[in-house]
């Protein structure tokens, strides 16, 4: 078909956890400027495993952008070249016949790389458990609208919930930091009247789970908000610190 | 086995108080000493985790993606239906409890609706304690929209976010239990087979998808929240795991599978644009609030939908349906695309496409308020197509989006196979035969926050409390059986890849069972699969091996039950003569061309047993007692 592109590929291949990785060059032939990016390491895969090689591992499950599954770097950046979209909502009409594309893992200590293009991220899921959450049991809820909550405030909140938990925050830092990514957490729950009471607990907790999991520190480079592909806003950062000095002012 | 439906007596509003009372107790020191498994971490199994563990019940959750954050809930868009009726606007339990029946086309049992209907408020204020953020308005108060199949706005929403807002919330309630120990989550584990012990669900066979590990988990009952099994299609608006192994595995354990054939098709997803495509995009319902469907009046008129005048357009769902215009339920809305496109009425450049037009809204409310409510879909539909939807329609078209069957059971969510229970989608029970946009997202958190914490504890207070051995013979042949079964799908070693398989089977199902369906094709289609399932067990190739992170493999097990699985609904879809909701029998339809349905003969749930490999299935039949609501032909004119 005309207007297809060949490209070439480097990938980052890796067995497991335990054995090191190296990039292997690929070629993906006639792809469709229609295609997404997942779509064209789809056909990439098709033809390895014809050819009797190990397909590329990689993450992705709803490919619609909201899942946060999919996690790769693309040229250099997290989700690739286009701002605001992950990687399975990248078309390859971003892309020109001829390109040399680089794709590696998301690069974290507190990520490891399980394989390819796979890493593990439970280290997202011990910063929740810490308190991401109101602690409301099933069945004690008052009625809904008992509780006002000025538009602004919980349109707000909503931006900051709109986070997906896919780690470009990390991957996109110098310093491995996932700031932005508990920000988002603490702000959604600060903004609105329900996640007050326990806002001096939460903060600390969470923080402490964030550094325990090996999460860098924040140096305000501000890279996460430019690759986040929800535009979650540095501002979150801002208000965490203003939580967090808040609980260590007066304490429990 | 008679199928008992176990609905309680009395009157519709008092079934489910009454039947709350009369359900056993478990004393609160003694629920410590019962495991539960939960399979699938969306808004079903999610929400049932967290109140099984905050009731102090042990849970184990399992979930193949990294996070139960992603399960599929995650997608859904619109929003969430309740009848608070904080409009003023005439809504009540009992109207959505009516226009949930009317929607599904009378196929769906009225106490379970009722119930729905009821729980429904108990939801939102759940979720808004959770801090859950919803749209407001001004007053601080909760802001309602209207969905398709209803006349009043009791749509609850976060942006076109809801889906994804309401599992983070009962994310963060199940994340509060694992904090605290009551629950232990599984994450990349997949289930692979169910365990029985004496005849009743005892455990689950899991997969660790990183090591390759098969691991046996005891629990004193399994529930099953796996979702639907629309991927049978291969293209749908589901996510690329969504698959239907837990349920099919069950089912040939032993548990009935009610209605395989009613499957949604929503009206408003982004077309197909090439063979390379691996899933369809849905645009939300809740567009249809504010966009106008139509086509040109003229076949193959080719000029820009903007040039094509008012006159020249054919606004075929206003016309057709004054008094629900845009709003009819979507498997009319679909069909109604497909026949115009049929007719040779399509746009775009496969024809199989009609407009959803904003231009009458950004002149109405301003391209601003546009924004506000829907930004986030205008701009997933231009990255994906590369047209603005501001400035030019968009172009939609039906694709699979949910499906109504799925395993049989009782008023108390379990299965035929005692102990084995299966919520949310991953159930047949209260959409009949197509669900109303807003539904779904009730319906999973209606199972997991208020109905399965009371039924379950009324099997579990007659079993003994002590632990479930993972290593009696039943466990240990259960694990055999799954190591054997993956070391057959490597061993083939043939030429064909599973997505190969998977694009087929998906065709044939499409064309065969897809939205319009009759005798003929379904014989058809049922010698085809049959045929591909032939040639998968000697053709497939799957790369690697069972103890590394094989995502083919993991993907081979699920086509080989989705293989199994395509044909069941066929044969479900060739028995039921007659229409009724998603599922259209070009035979059975009134001169209007809408479904027909044959209440005399077919008002029942089919639950088909399975029989064994080779054998038919053997259908039951639960009749449908319709006591509140009068059988009539859906009118939305």
């Amino acid at each position: 078909m005309s207007g297809n592109m060949n490209l070439t590929l480097k990938v980052w291949r890796q067995k497991n956890v335990k054995e090191s990785g190296r990039f292997e060059t690929y070629t993906a032939k006639n792809i469709s400027p229609d295609m997404s990016f997942l779509e064209m390491l789809d056909e990439v895969n098709e033809d390895l495993i014809k050819g009797g090689k190990d397909p590329i591992a990689f993450d992705h499950d709803c490919r619609e952008g909201i899942c946060g599954m999919c996690s790769m770097y693309i040229n250099g950046r997290a989700h690739g070249p286009v701002k605001g979209v992950t990687a399975c909502q990248l078309h390859m009409r971003s892309f020109v016949d001829g390109d040399t594309i680089t794709i590696e893992p998301w690069r974290a200590a507190a990520f490891p790389v399980l394989r390819d293009l796979v890493v593990d991220r439970t280290s997202f899921e011990r910063i929740q458990q810490a308190g991401g959450y109101v602690s409301v049991n099933t069945g004690s809820a008052p009625d809904a609208n008992a509780i006002p909550v000025p538009k602004d405030n919980a349109d707000e909140a909503f931006n900051s919930a709109a986070c997906i938990g896919c780690g470009a925050c990390v991957a996109a830092c110098v310093n491995s930091s996932a700031m932005l990514f508990l920000s988002a957490k603490v702000s959604q729950y600060a903004l609105l009247p329900q996640g007050r009471v326990e806002a001096k607990r939460r903060v600390a907790n969470m923080l402490k789970a964030h550094d325990d999991a090996g999460f860098g520190a924040c140096t305000n480079t501000e890279a996460c908000e430019a690759e986040c592909p929800k535009g979650i806003s540095v501002t979150n950062i801002g208000r965490l610190n203003r939580e967090f000095a808040a609980a260590s002012i007066s304490g429990e | 086995m008679n199928l008992d439906s176990k609905i309680p007596a009395g009157p519709l509003a008092e079934k489910w108080d009454r039947h709350k009372f009369s359900c056993k107790l478990v004393n609160p020191s003694n629920k410590r000493k019962y495991d539960v498994i939960i399979v699938g971490t969306g808004l079903a199994g999610a929400s049932a985790a967290a109140s099984l563990a905050e009731l102090g019940y042990n849970v184990k959750t399992f979930c193949f993606q990294d996070s139960p954050r992603r399960a599929h809930s995650i997608a859904a868009q619109g929003g969430i239906n309740a009848a608070k009726n904080y409009r003023n606007d005439g809504d009540s339990v009992y109207r959505l409890f009516y226009d949930t029946v009317k929607g599904g086309d009378y196929r769906a049992r009225e106490a379970n609706v009722h119930r729905l209907a009821q729980v429904s408020v108990n939801i939102i204020d759940q979720c808004v304690a959770q801090g859950v953020p919803f749209a407001r308005e001004y007053g601080g108060l909760l802001d309602n929209r209207s969905f398709g199949g209803a006349q009043v706005s009791r749509t609850f929403y976060a942006k076109g976010q809801t889906g994804q807002q309401l599992l983070l919330g009962a994310y963060s309630a199940l994340n509060r239990m694992v904090g605290e120990g009551k629950v232990q989550s599984y994450t990349r584990h997949e289930m692979l087979e169910l365990v029985m012990v004496d005849g009743q669900a005892r455990g689950i066979i899991a997969r660790d998808m990183v090591t390759g590990e098969i691991q046996r988990h005891s629990a004193h009952a399994v529930v099953l929240a796996t979702g639907g099994y629309g991927n049978v299609f291969y293209l749908s608006t589901y996510a690329r795991g969504s698959n239907s192994t837990a349920i099919w595995r069950s089912h040939k354990k032993g548990a009935y599978f009610g209605n395989p054939c009613f499957t949604q098709i929503h009206p408003t997803c982004i077309p197909v644009s090439g063979d390379h495509q691996s899933k369809l995009t849905l645009m939300s319902e809740s567009l249809r609030n504010d966009g106008r469907i139509w086509v040109p009046k003229q076949k193959g008129d080719t000029r820009k939908p903007a040039d094509i005048p008012e006159d020249d357009r054919d606004y075929y769902l206003e016309r057709r349906y004054p008094s629900f215009g845009n709003l009819v339920p979507r498997d009319i809305a679909s069909r109604a695309a497909k026949d115009m496109c049929d007719k040779g009425y399509g746009v775009g450049k496969t024809g199989l496409a009609v407009y959803l037009d904003f231009s009458d809204a950004i002149r109405r409310m301003g391209e601003k308020t546009v924004e506000s409510k829907y930004g986030n879909l205008f701009d997933m539909y231009k990255q994906i197509t590369g047209d603005n939807p501001y400035q030019t329609p968009m172009m939609i078209y039906p694709a699979v989006h949910y499906t109504m069957g799925g395993l049989w059971v009782d008023y108390n969510l379990m299965t035929t196979i005692p102990g084995l229970y299966a919520t949310g989608e991953a159930n047949f029970s209260d959409h009949g035969a197509n669900r109303l946009g807003a539904s779904a997202l009730m319906q999973g958190l209606a199972d997991g926050y208020f109905v399965l914490p009371y039924t379950i504890g009324d099997y579990l207070a007659d079993i003994e409390r002590k632990p479930i051995a993972n290593d009696s013979p039943e466990f240990m042949e259960a694990e055999k059986v799954v190591k054997e079964r993956l070391s057959k799908l490597l061993s083939i070693k043939g030429n064909k890849t599973v997505h190969q398989f998977h694009r087929e089977l998906g065709l044939i199902m499409w064309n065969h069972c897809g939205m319009g369906r009759n005798e003929v094709g379904l014989k058809e289609g049922i010698e085809k699969i049959r045929g591909l399932r032939d040639e998968f067990w000697k053709n497939l190739l799957v790369p690697g091996s069972d103890l590394e992170l094989n995502q083919n493999l993991e993907k081979a097990g699920r086509v080989a039950d989705f293989l199994e699985l395509g044909e069941l609904m066929m044969v479900d879809a060739l028995h039921r003569n007659e229409s009724c909701g998603g599922h259209f029998r070009e035979e059975y339809q009134t001169p209007e061309n809408e479904a027909l349905r044959d209440d005399e003969n077919f008002a029942y749930v089919a639950a088909w047993e399975y029989k064994g490999d080779g054998q038919p299935h053997q259908l039951h039949k639960e009749n449908l007692v319709f006591e509140n609501v009068k059988l009539t032909q859906r009118s939305y004119k």
